[in-house]
């Protein structure tokens, strides 16, 4: 007995060790989600680079800056680095930080996987970036320019970068499944007795669908990168026609992953959403149940709406009306979450400090997000759609003004829990409304220039389309100087500041403001007892 | 203690499902190339409704409809041939059996083979489309120079749906696979 009691004395009371072996060896899932927030940071800033690379040289028809094939390299790199690199480490690391400490959880289920799972990730990118990085210098034939969805026969064309970019993506592939098995594993087993599953945070179950979607797609990515692999090197046919293929069969078997892969993206930002808009407007989250089930729902819809990617390939007029209208299906659940949010805020006692400030920026800009997407569903209109600049907008929309600003914006909500001193509040509202107003100079005149025709990757344009890139790329630029702020707000509250009380919102609920800030090295080490007060969505079916 | 390895348990249990359910997705990745073809089959997409019979005697009769045929030919780049269809359409009643006739061209110093594959459309059509020879049954082997006439007979099935009055026969030639120059290097 004594000799177990000091076992476990040795296990958890000691803080963290010193030096850079803390962060190589740590099992601690508030350092690991540390890291994985920080790379997240460096790979926005390095797909970020790549983006204005694409809008310098768009600034003006003509080619001006790069050549035609590293611009491609450019689009292809800046998608894998945001993707890959940047919007999914960026949420593994707000689930690392955030889950346990919601549910009431010591760390994680699984410490010892969890390092490898994030220490992959880099070791992935260098693979990744490269043959980039050496064909600036003159070596090789530069990184992968076929577009981040990898479609043969042009893929199979790329150089010494395939490998490479395989290896990358299978790595990555590994890393985010065990990732999601881990949070899979604590939330379904490591909750506090008293956190029943519809007491949980809104942003724990978003996790543990967006969990369950990881694990269902990547490895169905995995497998199609893997028959690229053979059709490259060892003479199989599975996409080439020559040998009895198709490469249609490789766009079915991509966006089978692709399209759940746009809601892994997604639902962890509803999920910090619907944890930001209850605190500022000092009222409980409207239809905390709705919420719930809309999330599966639009789970669900994601695995049988993945052929809209593809409505040009040929595809009979059945298929197409059915990838239609269940496509346009998924806009009830995610209308009903827009509705929650709004009705949220209904009457609410609202203050406006800066998460707040993101996060209803994130509901106006990801729902004209969402209603091209509807546009874009649209069969007939699909077909002069397609391919261009307004599937750019779209998709920026929902992904750089939906998931990154939630980040952003969560990263303002909880960075005061997790340094312990409050952030410059000053400059929080300049970043934020530089960037919301930079960004939609950037993305907005995008729309324009898709329904005038102008195809997307592309480095050199018709004079028609003149105006309305030098409007996005001086957006661009903004958007991007605007994100040094953040820089800035991040290592100034990291260095100090004022003192961040436990609760730090007057509003907050939830079991991650019953500890102190900065949150101790170890929470929760006995289960709390929890009571609805300290819960964040008590169950609304018990009342 | 106890409870620690209860709850040791309980997540290995758990993980050992979740590491199924990857595994077999991964699996199912790999299931999604049977269950094309099964689709393709079915549908008759990319061709594969097209039946292949050994002799004109499988003709059942003809009927006096028409359907209009159109014929298209496309090289893979791989392969410097020439190669076009000697009549762009011709109308042919259904039952009937025809002939129709491409031309192919080696424009290169050096003697390449290349097969052939073919598409139908509307797919549909392409379970009531029966071929009794074809150039593309077997690989062609042509000199430097050479030309030759490439023939195909053919049938449509009086069954055809009334719906379907033109039929597109596209042929694509590749370069043969087991020819080093197919390999895709920039």
């Amino acid at each position: 007995m004594s000799e177990t009691t000091a076992h476990m004395h040795d296990d958890h009371d000691h803080g963290p060790a010193s030096g850079i072996m803390r962060w190589i060896t740590t099992t601690n899932h508030k350092d690991i989600g540390t890291l994985y927030l920080v790379f997240a940071l460096l790979m926005f800033f390095v797909g970020g680079l790549m983006a204005l690379v694409i809008r310098a040289e768009l600034f003006m028809p003509g080619l001006q800056l790069v050549e035609p094939d590293f611009f491609n390299q450019m689009t292809t790199m800046h998608a894998l680095v945001m993707i890959f690199g940047a919007v999914m480490p960026a949420f593994v690391g707000f689930a690392n930080w955030m889950v346990p400490m919601m549910v009431g959880a010591p760390d994680m289920a699984l410490p010892r996987m969890n390092n490898w799972s994030f220490w992959i990730i880099p070791f992935a990118f260098t693979m990744l970036l490269l043959p980039l990085v050496l064909g600036i210098f003159g070596i090789g034939g530069g990184g992968p320019a076929s577009g981040w969805t990898l479609y043969p026969p042009l893929s199979l064309q790329t150089g010494d970068a395939f490998a490479f970019t395989i290896f990358a993506v299978h790595m990555l592939g590994i890393s985010s499944i065990m990732g999601a098995i881990n949070i899979i594993a604590t939330i379904l087993n490591m909750r506090a007795p008293d956190m029943t599953l519809l007491r949980m945070p809104l942003f724990v179950w978003t996790w543990l669908i967006t969990a369950f979607l990881l694990i269902a797609v990547m490895p169905v990515l995995a497998g199609a990168v893997t028959m690229l692999l053979t059709d490259r090197f060892f003479g199989t046919t599975f996409f080439s026609a020559a040998g009895g293929g198709d490469p249609v069969m490789f766009q079915h078997i991509f966006w089978f992953f692709g399209h759940p892969e746009v809601y892994i993206m997604i639902l962890p930002a509803f999920g910090i959403i619907s944890e930001i808009i209850p605190t500022f407007a000092r009222k409980p989250l409207f239809g905390y149940t709705s919420m719930v089930y809309a999330t599966a729902s639009i789970a669900f819809l994601s695995f049988i709406v993945w052929a809209h990617h593809m409505f040009t390939v040929g595809m009979p007029l059945g298929a197409e009306i059915y990838f239609m209208l269940a496509t346009m299906m998924i806009a009830v659940p995610t209308g009903v979450k827009v509705f929650n949010w709004v009705t949220t805020m209904w009457k609410g006692a609202m203050t406006f400090e800066t998460p707040m400030l993101w996060a209803i920026s994130f509901v106006v800009l990801f729902t004209i997000g969402g209603f091209s997407g509807l546009m874009l569903a649209i069969v007939p209109v699909d077909f002069q759609y397609h391919d261009t600049y307004f599937v750019v907008a779209h998709f920026h929309y929902v992904l750089v003004t939906g998931a990154v600003f939630a980040l952003i914006a969560g990263m303002y909500y909880w960075i005061p829990k997790w340094t312990g001193y409050m952030y410059n509040e000053k400059l929080g509202k300049w970043h934020f409304w530089l960037s919301t107003i930079f960004v939609n100079i950037l993305f907005f005149p995008q729309h324009y220039l898709g329904l005038a025709g102008m195809p997307r990757r592309i480095p050199d344009y018709s004079v028609q389309f003149a105006e309305f890139n030098m409007i996005s790329s001086i957006g661009a630029f903004g958007f991007g100087i605007s994100q040094l702020l953040m820089v800035a707000v991040i290592w100034q509250c990291v260095r100090g500041g004022k003192k961040a009380s436990a609760r730090v919102w007057e509003g907050a609920r939830g079991l991650e403001w019953t500890v102190p800030s900065p949150a101790p090295y170890h929470t929760f080490e006995t289960p709390p007892a929890i009571d609805d007060s300290m819960v964040a969505h008590p169950d609304d079916l018990a009342h | 203690m106890s409870s620690l390895n209860q709850q040791q348990q309980k997540n290995r249990k758990l993980i050992r499902l979740l590491v199924l359910v990857s595994v077999g997705m991964f699996g199912f990745g790999f299931a999604m190339w049977p269950l094309y073809n099964v689709f393709c089959d079915i549908t008759g997409f990319g061709g594969r409704g097209v039946q292949v019979a050994q002799a004109s005697s499988l003709v059942t009769g003809t009927s006096d409809r028409e359907v209009r045929i159109t014929f298209d030919a496309t090289v893979n780049s791989a392969l410097p041939w020439d190669f076009k269809p000697a009549e762009r359409q011709m109308t042919v009643r259904l039952g009937e059996l025809s002939n129709a006739k491409y031309l192919a061209l080696n424009t290169s110093n050096e003697a390449i083979a290349g097969h052939a594959i073919y598409n139908v459309t509307p797919p549909e059509a392409s379970l009531y489309f029966v071929k009794t020879e074809c150039f593309c049954f077997t690989e062609q082997l042509l000199q430097q120079g050479e030309a030759r006439e490439m023939p195909v007979y053919f049938f449509v099935k009086t069954d055809l749906p009334a719906n379907i009055t033109d039929i597109t026969l596209s042929y694509t030639f590749f370069r043969d696979s087991s020819d080093a120059g197919l390999t895709l290097t920039p």
